[in-house]
């Protein structure tokens, strides 16, 4: 597979890991927060962590949307999907995240609801299409590169003048969600969590461009690398962070520049902000309530709204007490410092959903990483 | 929510849809967010949707500092 | 006189009705005409009951093995819900290391299914069975109101014939033991995924759906002292991994580059974010054998036609913790884990 198998390569993984391990200064630690789910993912599905040197840690962050949707907008679209006898169409990875009352979309299925697996958010707007007697929303979660293919199916709905179709909108920014990181008590004050850099998110910057980060390198004296989605561009980012805390830098530097420019995708932006715009503030999972972190459909496309037209009011609910999502979300905790992992939650049995997402730091660790754990003796 | 792939533009279609490939599969998809397209140009697809162009020189020059590991870093961008 | 009093079922354009499971003329009328004509052999011409079996020769014991399919959608890219159903059924008694015999055959069928699409089906059960040597020896049918079904599900029972010495277990796995292959993994399963609802592709990936009786045969030829056989059906080759070191009490360690995965799976796995390791198989073998029968094996499985790109792909080791790992291509390591729950594409 052309642009795939070539960044997936293992003898260059293995001169990367020697660079890398080669140009970490004796005695000095590093500790990178990788703020997209995907990095997760493709950290712990590869392998990464064994290739780097022990001097260098990678912190999870908070990238993965389905960990940072509040159990509140669950409810919202059980609710619709209960209540309203609406059918509410989903991506894949939300449908098990555990929200009120026991209740997941999954299991919401079984008490009679119609809920269904999207993979895009056209599908949900064909289903309108096609029946026109159904009411069909559409959950749409997901940072800044699920969010342009939301804006043009209202755009489109819109135009085709569609009465049965409509938009429960849980989109989060990016850069708000770094400053709540670089801002937090545990990050600025107290030093629990030693960041020295991050690894920008892949796709998300496709669309809004390396501009954005420019402050938090400014501001917060962190270097940021874009970097791109393969393994070895995980891997060359994080020598490009090594390299500029040794040299004291702190600058935006792009590794994916074969999908990333320095404007983004200039049509996708101009697309999000006709029809949609910032929430004064929003409850994240784990992050607390962010101002401006949010986006909500603008006045003009009301019609779309699924907010508006159910009169849905949001309900914020709190995580379970032992649940330390929030915490690990912060990259404060790991997932084996929260009581309840491995016993109580699994991924069968999710309490929170750093563990109901293949990409929560919970379950990349209990699925690809857990045996680090225990050492095992391999002949 | 980054799951991407990377794909070849193999026809377009009328209302802004085109056929992609990757490795012997094909999709059809919206390029909508994405203007300006040719067959035989790369495109990264997320969620049903081309998301921005793939460019070739870069990618080639991203692999050949990775290959050369000991030259120095890529592109600064500001 | 007329030859007949009967009118001839409508096979284009009839659908199954409550009548048809009733037991009146009409259920003998369909399953003769549909059922009896195509499994056609001396047990159903005889219309009893029961089909009475002649027992194993002296030494053998026996071996049975039954499966419910109830795979959506029933036809599909390289096959449908009746040859899927004979080949498992053949593949379990075998790779239990038995010579299967006679099949059995219980069909649930929903009030309005198409009798076209039942005969359709019941020509390819009875085609894969005679393919096989393996006769649908006796059967049973039943109706139910709309509704209250998904079309059709299908019960296959099976039964063979276990030599005498042969033990093959997931038990078996011992330290040291060498991990095989008999082909490339993910094809059934991506090819069901193709066509569901939700998920358009346009390449075709067929289902590997086979009998592996001939090639088991094969392999136990040449290397007797083989240890386990599996087919990696539902969850992959992780859950039947993972179910054989929970078995055996052992660790299993992978090598991914030596995994074969078509490069059209691999990439119809990425378009979906899902991972070839999960992905069911339904003609492929999983096979542990000791290190120094490990060429011989991969030999005899090369040599069959369902065997040719049989590889060695991991080793097992003491672990008491019974976890499956695996060696990256990348160069770093992973667990091998059980899927939780049902499959859901990753977005991300």
């Amino acid at each position: 597979m052309k642009y795939v198998d070539d960044f997936r390569d293992g003898e260059i993984a293995r001169r990367l890991a020697a660079a890398i391990a080669r140009e970490v200064e004796p005695g000095r630690r590093y500790a990178f927060m990788e703020f997209c789910g995907g990095h997760t993912h493709a950290i712990s599905r590869y392998g990464v962590t064994d290739l780097l040197p022990p001097a260098v840690r990678m912190i999870h962050g908070p990238g993965c949307p389905v960990c940072v949707l509040p159990i509140g907008r669950i409810d919202q679209a059980i609710q619709l999907a209960l209540d309203e006898g609406v059918t509410v169409c989903s991506y894949g990875d939300t449908l098990r995240v555990p929200a009120s009352e026991g209740l997941s979309m999954l299991r919401a299925r079984a008490r009679g609801a119609d809920i269904r697996m999207i993979y895009s958010a056209a599908d949900a707007l064909a289903l309108a299409q096609r029946e026109p007697e159904r009411q069909v929303v559409f959950f749409a979660i997901g940072f800044e590169t699920t969010t342009p293919p939301t804006a043009l199916v209202i755009r489109q709905a819109a135009k085709l003048g569609l009465k049965n179709f409509s938009v429960l909108c849980c989109h989060v920014l990016t850069p708000p969600a770094i400053t709540a990181i670089l801002d937090s008590p545990e990050v600025r004050d107290l030093g629990i969590v030693p960041l020295d850099g991050f690894i920008g998110p892949a796709h998300v910057s496709t669309v809004i461009g390396t501009r954005p980060y420019a402050g938090f390198a400014a501001e917060y004296r962190k270097p940021v690398v874009i970097a791109g989605f393969e393994p070895l561009d995980v891997m060359q980012a994080i020598r490009m962070l090594v390299r500029q805390v040794n040299e004291g830098r702190a600058e935006v530097e792009n590794e994916f520049t074969r999908a990333v420019t320095a404007e983004g995708n200039l049509k996708a932006q101009a697309l999000m902000a006709e029809v949609l715009e910032l929430r004064s503030e929003f409850e994240w999972r784990g992050l607390g309530v962010l101002p401006n972190s949010a986006l909500k459909i603008r006045e003009g496309f009301a019609a779309f709204d699924a907010e508006a037209r159910f009169g849905l009011r949001y309900r914020p609910v709190p995580d379970h007490k032992s649940c330390d999502c929030g915490a690990i979300l912060r990259g404060v905790k790991q997932p084996l410092d929260c009581k309840l992992f491995g016993t109580v939650c699994t991924p069968e049995t999710p309490m929170g959903s750093c563990m109901v997402s293949s990409e929560g730091a919970c379950a990349a660790h209990y699925t690809y990483g857990r045996f680090r754990d225990i050492p095992v003796t391999v002949a | 929510m980054c799951l991407a792939i990377p794909t070849r533009v193999i026809a377009l279609l009328p209302d802004g849809q085109a056929v992609v490939e990757l490795g012997g599969v094909r999709k059809t998809i919206s390029v909508e967010l994405v203007d300006g397209l040719a067959v035989g140009d790369y495109v990264i697809v997320h969620v049903g949707y081309a998301l921005t162009r793939l460019d070739p020189e870069e990618a080639e020059q991203t692999l050949a500092l990775m290959r050369e590991a000991g030259i120095d870093t890529a592109g600064v961008a500001g | 006189m007329k030859k007949t009093y009967i009118r001839a079922l409508d096979l284009r354009h009839g659908s199954v009705d409550l009548s048809h499971g009733g037991g009146g003329r009409a259920m003998v009328q369909l399953i003769g005409e549909v059922f009896g004509r195509a499994f056609d052999n001396e047990w159903l011409r005889r219309g009893d009951d029961g089909a009475v079996l002649p027992a194993p020769a002296p030494g053998e014991r026996l071996v049975m093995a039954t499966d419910a399919h109830v795979v959506s959608p029933l036809f599909f890219p390289g096959g449908d819900i009746g040859c899927l159903c004979v080949h498992g059924t053949i593949n379990d008694v075998a790779v239990m290391g038995a010579r299967p015999l006679y099949l059995a055959a219980s069909f649930i069928l929903e009030e309005g299914f198409p009798l076209a699409e039942l005969a359709r089906i019941v020509a390819s059960m009875a085609a894969a069975a005679k393919a096989a040597g393996v006769p649908v020896v006796t059967g049973d049918t039943k109706v139910v109101e709309k509704g209250k079904g998904d079309g059709i599900f299908i019960t296959t029972t099976g039964i063979g014939a276990l030599p005498a010495g042969r033990e093959l277990s997931g038990a078996n796995a011992r330290p040291g033991d060498t991990v095989i292959v008999s082909g490339s993994l993910g094809e059934h399963g991506m090819a069901i995924m193709a066509r569901r609802e939700n998920l358009a592709f346009e390449s075709e990936i067929r289902s590997d759906t086979a009998a592996l009786h001939g090639l088991i045969g094969a392999a136990l030829a040449a290397v007797p002292q083989t240890r386990v056989l599996r087919d990696p059906t539902r969850g992959g080759l992780a859950a039947t991994l993972n179910e054989i070191a929970q078995q055996s009490g052992v660790g299993i360690v992978l090598d991914e580059a030596a995994i074969p995965v078509d490069p059209q799976v691999a990439a119809a796995c990425e378009f979906l974010g899902l991972d070839p390791l999960n992905i069911a198989n339904e003609g492929k073998l999983v096979a542990i054998c000791p290190a120094a029968a490990a060429d011989a094996l991969v030999a005899a499985l090369r040599a069959h036609p369902l065997g040719a790109r049989a590889a060695r792909i991991g080793e097992v080791i003491a672990d008491e913790h019974r976890f499956v790992q695996m060696k990256t291509a990348f160069g770093g390591r992973r667990m091998v884990d059980w899927l939780a729950g049902e499959q859901l594409p990753r977005i991300c």
